[in-house]
């Protein structure tokens, strides 16, 4: 018998077919694979997001998830605003929004259009501290610090709405910020510093 | 978190119109964007509601309207709300942190969810969450649950301080539906009980909006008075708190208001003890057999007996505070 060394047109349109039909399996795979995982896993969605961090702009792409506390830290690089619960409980991330003390864990950035925030990092006047950060210093304001930037973003807002009246006023307008350390005593003497002059 | 689309409306007519059912709108986000995080609220689509609903105070006719989008601390500071509704002022100054004030509207006060705890474990049963999955708190860690007009498939309080001073000032909360159909609910109605359908922390209509809060005109300006007992003396939820209002006149009282948070599902007024104190002379005995009337009708779980005694002091405190102006 002779060998065939030649592939019949039968034999081309079978292997191809089966090969064609392997090589899309895994398309279709996938194509179910991603609708699965949509349906469970739903995909992130980016928006373009601009902001005004210490007055200065920012253009990004963020996911409509993002509170504002994981942007500055996260994507913005600036870590002096501290997670301490991220539940609106501790008052560690505490910045300002629009001059108001706002909880940045519990914000939204894409919600922040047009707005202005300022964090602990914008409140120095170049190397001149501000007189809220002078004070923690002078007065022993804080331990490890953790909370401290928080503190002094509450305490800032503190003085400006005028709830320096006495030591209850102050403690009871700064008790939306925990300090594990417990150096309140310093905090309130912080405060009453910056108050009285 | 799950993944969301993110629409800021500006005007209630769009807003309205998104009617599927995975939307929720949003304002201050204090409640919803921590129930976000923990998973117990899944929207696809958020509506940023803050450009389509009012954010001021008018009066009217000598009457009061509060924006839905007004925030806490705008309550607390405004100068109409100080002379004519002090209540409200003080029980917005009780409840959560200046940050918080300064974030949470008055819509979303309104209609913020209970802070049970079996309520934030998505690991634990819980009818308000998954509705049929049982109620964790009933035979279990119930210290901070109701002590009146609970069932056994909820026991849940409502958290508001705020709404603990709207329920005693009768006020009214205007809403717009998803048939841009404008309606009124009084305060009173607005919150519902538990019964066996504990997910539904209301009355409003699914989707509905609250477009604002009205408050009649009243005689109880000048002795009112709000206190909040808790864990700790700030930044913390009620275990029990007081709202009293009274209307004197010399030393007779004209009309009274009694209404309580952290006692019940919905913002409790004390409609018997009310009608005991109406015509009576002010005395310590008489505010302290009002006291009564109310601890009187207590039901009590397995950890929360301690609210009795704590409650009974908290009324006669709050009536004694309405005369010292
Ligand atoms: C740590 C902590 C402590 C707190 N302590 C207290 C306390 O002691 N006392 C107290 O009273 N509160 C307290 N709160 C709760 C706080 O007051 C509420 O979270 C706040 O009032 C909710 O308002 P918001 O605008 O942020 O609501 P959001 O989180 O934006 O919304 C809450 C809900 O209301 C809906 N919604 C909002 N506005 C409208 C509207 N106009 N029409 C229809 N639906 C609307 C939203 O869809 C959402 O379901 C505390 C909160 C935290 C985080
Ligand atoms: S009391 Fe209500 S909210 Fe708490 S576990 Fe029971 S059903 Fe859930
Ligand atoms: S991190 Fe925001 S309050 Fe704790
Ligand atoms: S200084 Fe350590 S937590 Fe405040």
């Amino acid at each position: 018998m002779k060998k065939n060394t030649n592939f019949s047109r039968r034999f081309f349109l079978k292997t191809t077919g089966a090969f064609t039909l392997l090589a899309s399996i895994p398309a279709v795979l996938k194509a179910t694979y991603i609708q699965v995982k949509e349906f469970i896993v739903p995909s992130k969605r980016i928006v373009p997001l601009t902001v005004s961090v210490n007055k200065k702009a920012y253009q990004l792409d963020s996911d409509t998830r993002t509170t504002l506390l994981d942007l500055l830290r996260e994507n913005l690089d600036l870590t002096g605003t501290k997670k301490g619960c991220d539940h609106g409980q501790c008052g560690a991330c505490t910045v300002h929004v629009d001059g108001e003390r706002v909880l940045s864990c519990l914000t939204l950035s894409a919600m922040l259009v047009g707005k202005e925030v300022t964090t602990i990092e914008g409140i120095a006047d170049g190397d001149h501290l501000h007189p809220m950060q002078e004070a923690f210093i002078s007065c022993d304001g804080f331990q490890c610090g953790y909370c401290t930037p928080g503190q002094i973003m509450s305490a800032i807002a503190c003085v400006k709405e005028g709830h320096t009246h006495s030591v209850e006023d102050i403690k009871e307008y700064m008790s939306g910020n925990l300090c594990r350390c417990g150096a309140y005593n310093g905090i309130v003497e912080s405060i009453q510093k910056v108050a009285a002059s | 978190m799950k993944p969301f689309e993110l629409i800021k409306v500006t005007n209630t007519k769009t807003a309205l119109s998104h009617k599927k059912e995975q939307v929720q709108y949003i304002a201050g986000g204090t409640n919803l964007v921590d129930l976000m995080k923990k998973n117990i609220h899944l929207p696809d689509t958020l509506l940023d509601i803050n450009d389509a609903l009012i954010r001021h105070i008018d009066k009217k006719d000598n009457r009061i309207f509060i924006g839905a989008m007004v925030r806490n601390t705008e309550i607390a500071t405004d100068k109409t709300v100080l002379k004519e509704l002090p209540l409200l002022s003080k029980a917005v100054l009780a409840g959560a942190s200046p940050q918080i004030r300064n974030m949470a509207s008055t819509g979303g006060n309104i209609l913020q969810r209970t802070r049970c705890p079996y309520f934030y474990d998505i690991t634990t049963s819980c009818n308000k969450r998954i509705p049929g999955s049982g109620c964790s708190a009933y035979e279990g860690e119930n210290r901070m649950s109701a002590v009146i007009g609970y069932s056994k498939d909820c026991v849940a309080v409502h958290p508001s301080d705020l709404c603990v001073a709207f329920v005693a000032l009768d006020a009214q909360v205007h809403v717009i539906d998803t048939d841009h159909k404008k309606s009124i609910i009084p305060f009173q109605d607005f919150h519902r009980l538990p019964g066996n359908d504990p997910h539904l922390d209301n009355n409003l209509p699914e989707h509905a909006l609250i477009s604002f809060i009205e408050i009649p005109e009243n005689p109880f300006a000048r002795n009112c008075a709000y206190i909040k007992i808790r864990d700790r003396a700030s930044y913390a939820f009620a275990l029990v708190s007081v709202a009293a209002a009274l209307h004197m006149q010399g030393d007779r009282i004209i009309d009274a208001r009694l209404a309580s948070g952290g006692v019940a599902h919905k913002p409790w007024r004390w409609l018997e003890a009310e009608e005991f104190l109406r015509g009576k002379n002010v005395s310590d005995l008489v505010f302290s057999q009002a006291a009564d009337i109310i601890v009187g009708d207590l039901h009590p779980l397995a950890h929360n007996g301690f609210k009795s005694n704590m409650l009974k002091g908290a009324v006669e405190t709050a009536l004694a505070q309405c005369l010292v102006v």
